[in-house]
């Protein structure tokens, strides 16, 4: 069942000024229940716009976002209620943290939604504890600490409040390499527990290629394609015209099929590879 | 809502507003207050209103970048109009309703005042508008150097003003950021009681704050590591040159003020 769908959803910035441009153009999406949704596109393809629709912080030129079937527009004054149900975490979420305590940075969203104390309370804990910050950190003040786990108080901000759909723009930007690995695994840990749809924005594609039921590309405002990881990775060549990384591997597949060895499958994980190559190797031994 | 914001805009042009020498343009510019506030007769706004007419027509900005400079202005132009319309009591009564009186001495001194401050408003935008803040800045810093004999930090000053300038807009689009991503958190900003949107502003202003100490160390550390230590011995990649051009708009600026002493002497 689509949980998040949107129909030709328009949407131009400072209409009737000579800065008038179309950012998000004509885009038609949907989106079910509990996947993984990798959103890729370059700088300027409209991503960034496109998941501000989702909890309502643009609203659309033309066109419509539906959340459960339902218009989010329709009803003006419940907008709020649609951000506690599509949690959108931005790019460099560190940056909008600004209480005394780490507990009381994470329960800002819960509190704004109003739940009584002992529910904000289980919520920070188990985000915490999803996440990956240990429970002596809530108590102290989040300006104290590293950038990986000030990165990860952010997120769990916006995952205290329970959304059904999790959006994050960018989350590794700017992380060395361990601190990406740990809030893409937390993320991965997150999603098998509660099963909830999760669309994480990223430039690269190794990041997204190895969990992501499904990519979403954007390309000049317009969506480029939109299925499952294998079927997106075997238009690579399509993709890498557009301007977009595909993953290193899928590469050197891509080459060795161009020298006629051809496995006939998609790849786009080190580990596939691997599998993929042993297999073959071990056919042959067998001949 | 934070996108309207016009202070210190700067419009790129070739117009002859825009190639004078902004030293000159600072002076006139005081010298174009000093116009409007010397008069008290309406005929001195008149010589105001034609050189302010002359001078936007010259400089090639549409005029509803002027309007729009006056628009946030708005409500402090009604009030001080309201004031010397109600509370002025000189020359005949036009109307009197209870305590209400109207006389036509407080008529002519809320328009006349409402008049210049427009006039004030849209002369200083002119300024604004067809100077880069680089170039106000220098001007600045020129204009000021006399005073460096007196130990005034001139220079300090002036640096400290372009760098204020030149973050405007850099905050004011952090700041678009912050409340966007404070309201994906269910922060009402735009919508609740006053109270509630009183409390949410901490959410905006704490991030803001810390944002600006962590840019002003960043440039800090930027500026220092290529060697500036201040004003001593530097000097600059683009001179300010003066030429016939500034001196003639300097001459029509000073004959416009002298027409407008004259005219309030004579009708006195």
């Amino acid at each position: 069942m689509p949980i998040l769908e949107t129909q030709g959803l328009t949407y131009t910035y400072s209409v009737g000024s000579p800065f008038e441009k179309t950012a998000v153009d004509h885009v038609d999406l949907s989106i079910d229940e509990g996947e993984m949704v990798g959103v890729m596109g370059h700088t300027g393809s409209g991503k960034s716009t496109l998941i501000q629709h989702f909890n309502g912080l643009l609203k659309p030129t033309s066109g419509k976002v539906l959340l459960e079937g339902k218009d989010i527009w329709e009803d003006k004054e419940k907008i709020r209620d649609v951000r506690f149900k599509v949690g959108l975490v931005f790019q460099y979420p560190e940056y909008q943290i600004f209480e005394e305590t780490v507990y009381k940075d994470i329960a800002f969203g819960p509190r704004n939604m109003g739940l009584d104390e002992a529910e904000i309370k289980r919520r920070v804990l188990e985000t915490a504890n999803d996440i990956g910050l240990r429970e002596e950190l809530l108590d102290r003040s989040p300006f104290e600490l590293s950038g990986g786990q000030k990165r990860r108080v952010a997120i769990a901000g916006v995952m205290a409040m329970e959304p059904k759909v999790l959006i994050l723009d960018e989350p590794t930007a700017g992380l060395d390499p361990a601190g990406r690995d740990k809030i893409l695994d937390h993320i991965k840990a997150y999603h098998q527990r509660t099963k909830n749809t999760i669309l994480i924005v990223s430039h690269s594609m190794e990041d997204i290629a190895g969990f992501a039921d499904k990519i979403l590309v954007m390309n000049k405002a317009r969506l480029f394609c939109y299925d499952e990881t294998k079927q997106v990775f075997g238009r690579s060549e399509e993709i890498s015209q557009i301007g977009l990384d595909v993953p290193q591997i899928t590469r050197v597949f891509d080459r060795l099929k161009g020298r006629g060895l051809d496995f006939g499958k998609e790849v786009y994980t080190v580990g596939y590879a691997r599998d993929l190559l042993l297999s073959r190797l071990s056919e042959r031994e067998g001949q | 809502m934070l996108r309207d914001i016009t202070i210190g805009q700067y419009f790129p042009g070739d117009s002859l507003i825009h190639r004078l020498d902004p030293r000159f343009k600072i002076v006139m510019t005081l010298v174009y207050i000093l116009m409007l506030f010397t008069g008290s007769h309406i005929l001195c706004l008149a010589v105001g209103t034609v050189y302010t007419v002359m001078a936007i027509a010259l400089s090639g900005i549409p005029l509803k970048m002027f309007i729009r400079s006056v628009k946030p202005l708005l409500p402090f132009l009604v009030i001080t109009a309201a004031i010397n319309l109600f509370l002025v009591d000189s020359g005949d009564v036009l109307f009197t309703w209870k305590f209400v009186k109207i006389t036509e001495g407080g008529v002519n001194i809320s328009i006349f005042m409402l008049v210049r401050i427009v006039l004030l408003i849209m002369g200083s935008s002119l300024l604004t508008y067809t100077t880069s803040p680089i170039a106000l800045t220098d001007a600045i810093e020129r204009l000021l150097s006399p005073l460096k004999k007196l130990r005034f930090p001139v220079h300090e000053l002036a640096m400290m003003m372009s760098i204020a300038l030149r973050f405007i807009p850099t905050l004011i689009e952090e700041t678009d950021k912050i409340i966007s991503a404070q309201k994906a958190r269910g922060a009402e900003i735009d919508t609740g009681s006053i109270v509630t949107r009183a409390k949410n502003m901490v959410s905006i202003l704490v991030p803001l704050f810390i944002s600006s100490f962590r840019r002003a160390d960043e440039l800090a550390t930027a500026m220092e590591c290529r060697c500036y230590n201040g004003g001593e011995g530097r000097t600059r990649l683009r001179q300010l040159h003066a030429g016939y051009r500034d001196v003639i708009a300097l001459t029509v600026t000073l004959i416009f003020y002298a027409s407008a002493i004259t005219v309030s002497i004579l009708l006195k």
